[in-house]
Parts: structure tokens; sequence; C-alpha cells
């Protein structure tokens, strides 16, 4: 697969970084593809918008920080309105319906997915700290970039104590990727 | 320990080169974006039975590195540009009293407290002539997670080898990116080690260097006594006022990164055998120089680049050389031009480009290329 680029955004607490940096470690050391993995945030501790982003490639990766992103995961309503621009015209724009809502003029060819991860974490986990790892498992079903074993195997090393919860969040995500429709906007 | 794989950050793997180079003494002061330097010492250096210490500043950092280095240990820090500020009087004494140590400077935007989370290069000159009177320094610049360990582990070997301090210069992005890093069994690294004195301590000179102009290092707790000073000193380590010992110190001071420089330089040579114009970079910028290569050459452009894997010694040969096979050289860094001056310097009379960015992001893949077209034209 050529050069492609995956930018997460939300606000410092829910868990940006971290998606995909376990995303990054299930494609590098699982999967063994290239990826580098970056990241920009505020000084502030929490709150702040947060931009966390992968380069997957099967060449070395040159220039390692996202220029215009295959797929964007939109996480908060700043972060949507501030990393929007540059999302590929036949990109992929996946959001949290409960905190995201589509604004300005989005070109017809990208792909709009709506999963309400923090409302699955909330209500059928119990557990809101695992919204990152239900959308990841939508990320996941959205768009083939990794394998749901791959994923699943990285969770598991990363936070063996979080094993069930973690895993319960990654099915679910991947059911509602699986089963979203996406529209145009 | 067998070889280990990690996906993991810039400054983990800077911490990790360290301590596969047998760096057993941390001293620092924790400060974006190199806290996690910091952080990962705190854990791991009492698990490989060495010492981690935090400060109350930088300057009692850098001065505990000093002396710890004195024992024998390998010792170092890692900071930011405030913090290399603050560092500054005491690696000249590092220079003077010959102590190796290896500070790690993680840059992120300046002057002053400046932009904590956004990177840049602004400290290129300030690792070359922050402190004061002539000496010289060896600064790295790694590019990728796996050379924020290689070149860890290689400015250790040359701060021992030359009994020097030595500055690791990442950029943020580098120190904060992640990627696969892959530490190789300790049996595999090529690790130096300071020369001892052999001498009886009745013959012992503590400054009398050898051929390569470096003199063995006694070390504090040894049975060599010995005067250790920022003065200017003599062969015993006496202060003197002399002028033939200022000069005599000061010239080895200097020479001995200088005459030894082709053991230091670590330059690559990027798509240049037939290149017309060349770009010069180092660290991130460097990255996206090599996609915008790529592309041009796609369009038929011969472009290549010279990335500096170090900055100091500046490699004034190989700039010289480049020169004469190129029209056009254009300097890529995150600033408004530091190694720039150096390269316009040894370059001449081949014309030399700017192209400067001093802020977070670096210079853009395309916006490289947009230059090396425009330069193309020219």
């Amino acid at each position: 697969m050529p050069r492609y680029e995956i930018r997460f955004g939300g606000f410092g607490g829910q868990g940006i970084v971290t998606m995909a940096v376990v995303l990054g470690e299930a494609i590098s050391l699982v999967e063994k593809k290239e990826c580098v993995q970056t990241q920009s945030y505020g000084p502030e501790a929490r709150g702040g918008a947060t931009k966390s982003e992968l380069v997957i490639d099967d060449v070395e990766v040159d220039y390692p920080k996202v220029q215009a992103p295959d797929v964007f995961v939109a996480m908060s309503r700043a972060a949507y309105l501030e990393y929007i621009d540059g999302l590929k015209d036949d990109g992929i724009l996946i959001i949290d319906e409960d905190l995201v809502e589509i604004e300005g003029d989005l070109p017809d060819g990208i792909k709009i997915y709506k999963i309400p991860a923090t409302r699955i974490a909330d209500t059928e986990i119990g557990v809101k700290q695992a919204t990152n790892i239900v959308m990841l498992g939508a990320l996941t079903a959205i768009t083939g970039i990794v394998t749901p074993e791959g994923l699943k195997q990285q969770i598991v090393e990363r936070w063996p104590r979080f094993k069930e919860t973690n895993l319960k969040a990654l099915e679910l995500g991947l059911k509602a990727g699986r089963e979203a429709v996406p529209f145009s906007a | 320990m067998p070889e280990r794989v990690m996906f993991t950050m810039g400054d983990i793997a800077c911490a990790e080169g360290a301590l596969s180079a047998g760096a057993r003494y941390f001293g620092g002061y924790p400060i974006t974006p190199a806290t996690e330097i910091a952080e990962w010492m705190s854990k791991r250096m009492p698990e490989v039975g060495g010492a981690y210490v935090q400060y109350e500043d930088e300057i009692a950092s850098i001065t505990s590195v000093i002396g710890a280095s004195w024992t024998g240990v390998k010792s170092m820090t890692a900071t930011s540009g405030p913090g290399v500020s603050l560092m500054l009087e005491s690696v000249g004494l590092a220079v003077m009293t010959e102590t190796p140590l290896v500070i790690v400077n993680i840059m992120r935007g300046g002057p002053s407290t400046g932009q904590p989370t956004r990177g840049q290069q602004g400290d290129i000159m300030q690792a070359k002539w922050g402190s004061h009177g002539d000496y010289q320094i060896i600064a790295l610049t790694p590019a990728s997670v796996q050379e924020m360990f290689d070149q860890t582990v290689q400015a250790f070997n040359l701060s021992e080898k030359f009994r020097t301090p030595v500055f690791v210069l990442a950029d943020e992005t580098v120190g904060h990116m992640r990627e696969r890093l892959v530490i190789p069994d300790e049996k595999d690294l090529k690790l130096e080690y300071r020369k001892l004195p052999t001498v009886d301590p009745s013959e012992y000179l503590p400054f009398k260097a050898d051929d390569d102009l470096v003199p063995p290092m006694g070390l504090f707790g040894s049975k060599y006594q010995f005067y250790a000073t920022g003065l200017t000193h003599d062969e015993r380590g006496y202060p003197s006022d002399k002028e033939n010992v200022q000069i005599e110190l000061v010239t080895r001071l200097n020479d001995k990164i200088l005459k030894n420089s082709d053991q230091i330089i670590d330059l690559e040579r990027f798509m240049l055998d037939d290149a017309k114009i060349a770009v010069i970079s180092y660290g991130t910028p460097s990255r996206s120089a090599k996609k915008a290569i790529r592309d041009a050459r796609e369009e038929g452009i011969k472009v290549g680049m010279l990335r500096l894997k170090t900055v100091w010694p500046f490699p004034e040969e190989q700039v010289a050389q480049l020169a004469s096979e190129v029209d056009h050289i254009i300097v890529a860094e995150q600033n408004l031009g530091q190694v720039y001056y150096m390269v316009k310097a040894y370059a001449s009379p081949t014309p030399v480009h700017l192209m400067a960015k001093p802020a977070g992001m670096p210079q853009l893949p395309h916006e490289i290329l947009d230059k090396i077209k425009e330069i193309k034209s020219i």
C-alpha cells in the first residue's frame, strides 16, 4: 500500500495520542509495516486541542507528519474545526456524532461515518475511558488499515489489566464500524 | 541484554542509547520537550544500577554531571534550549577541564521560553558559541528514532574518546515522534571508554596529552591526586597566567577536535552523484527534503542532499567539495538561518539559498520542491 495518512483530533484527556500510539504499535510491531506517529498539543494537561497522526507506508517514511489525511477521526468540535482542512477530497471522515456536527462545506467525495463512541463506552461498557478503543475498532472496520487480530494482540499486550474492558470496547467499535453507513455532506 | 524492538519516541530511544552506551548517571531538571528522557531515566537508571538525580535547576544538574564524570561514570543530562542557556557556563568548565559528558538538547521554539511544545532548530549556534572563550564542540543531529539511539551511543563514544562535552541536538519532532526502534544486543555495540593513566602517581601529569592530543584521565577518588580547574592550567593542572600556557592549552583543546574531525563528522549523501542542485539539511527538515528530492527526480530534476548527521565540527571540506560539484546549494533548516552562514562561508563562490522556517512545523515537502524548481529556473 502506498503512503497512507491518518489524523486523530480531540481534546486532552480523551486518549487521542494513545489511540495513535497503540495503532502504530500494532502496525509497526505486529504487522511489521513502516509507520511514524507524531502529535501536537498545547501546554495544558487536560482540555486543550490535541492532534495525533500516523503515516503508514510500504517503504521507509520520509516526511513524518501528515500532509493530506486519507482519514480524519474527529472527537471534539474544536478539533474538527481546526483540523478538517486538508482532508483528501475522497477521504474518510469519522466523527463521534454526539460531540461533533458537520459544519462548513465539505467536498462531495468525502465519506462521513458517524460513530457514537463516547455513548457506547459510557452506556454499553460503563467505562468512558474506553471511548478511544471503541473508536479504534470502528476505524479498523471502516478502513482495514490494520487487522482486528493485530490490533487486539497489541491492546492486550499493552494493557493486560484492562483486557476485558478493552476487548469489549474493541468488539463494540468493530461492530459499530461495520454497521455504519457512509454519507456525503 | 539481547536485541529488543520497540515502537517508541525519540526521547526514549535517546535514553536507551545512553544506557546501552554505559551511562550510569543522569542529573537533570525536566523540561518540555525533553521531559520524557528524564522520566524514562528515573525508572531505568535504578534498574541498571545507575543513579538518577533531579536537581533544583539546570545549573546544579550540569555541575553534578561534571562531578559524576570525574568519578569515572559515563554521565549525561537532557534539557531544551532554555535549560542549555543556564548550563552554558559549565559547558565551558567541562571543555576546559576536559570532562567527558553528553548534553541532549531537544530543541523547541525560542528565544526565551518560546514555544515549549513546538519544535525548532534555533540552538545550533548556541551549542557552538554559547560559552565564552575559544573552544570547539561536537554536536550530533539525528533525524529519526533509530538515529536518536545510535547517535546517543556515538555521542558518548566521542565524549569519552576526546574527553569533551558532546551535544545531541534534536528538534522536537524527532524527540517526540514514534517509530520502530531496534536496540542491538550489547555485545554488538562498539563502546569507547576514556584513557586512564598507567604511570606511577608520582609521575602523573593530569593535562599532558598523548599524540592524539587527549590526556589520560585520572579519576576523583583514585590513587592519582591532582587539581582540575577552569583557570588556564599547565600540564600539572596548576593555574598559570603565562602567555605560552594559555596559547598551548587553548590551541590543543581546539585541535583535539579539529584535527580529529574525520573521526567525528558524519554525513549522508543522498542522490548527489549527478546532482546540479544540492540541498543541505538536518533533523526533521531533511526528511521533508528527501520527499521533495524524490518528487523532483521524478520530474527529471537533478537534485540531491547532503544530510548533516553532525553539525559541529562543521564539515568545511565536504561542503567546499560539494560546492565544486553543483551549481546551487539550498540550505533548509528550521530557523532563520544558522548552518546557512557556515555553508555560505565554505561554498563560495557557489550560490547558497536559504530556506528558513522559524516555527514548529518543518518545511513541507512541496515547499522544498517549489524552492528546488525556483532555483532550477535561475
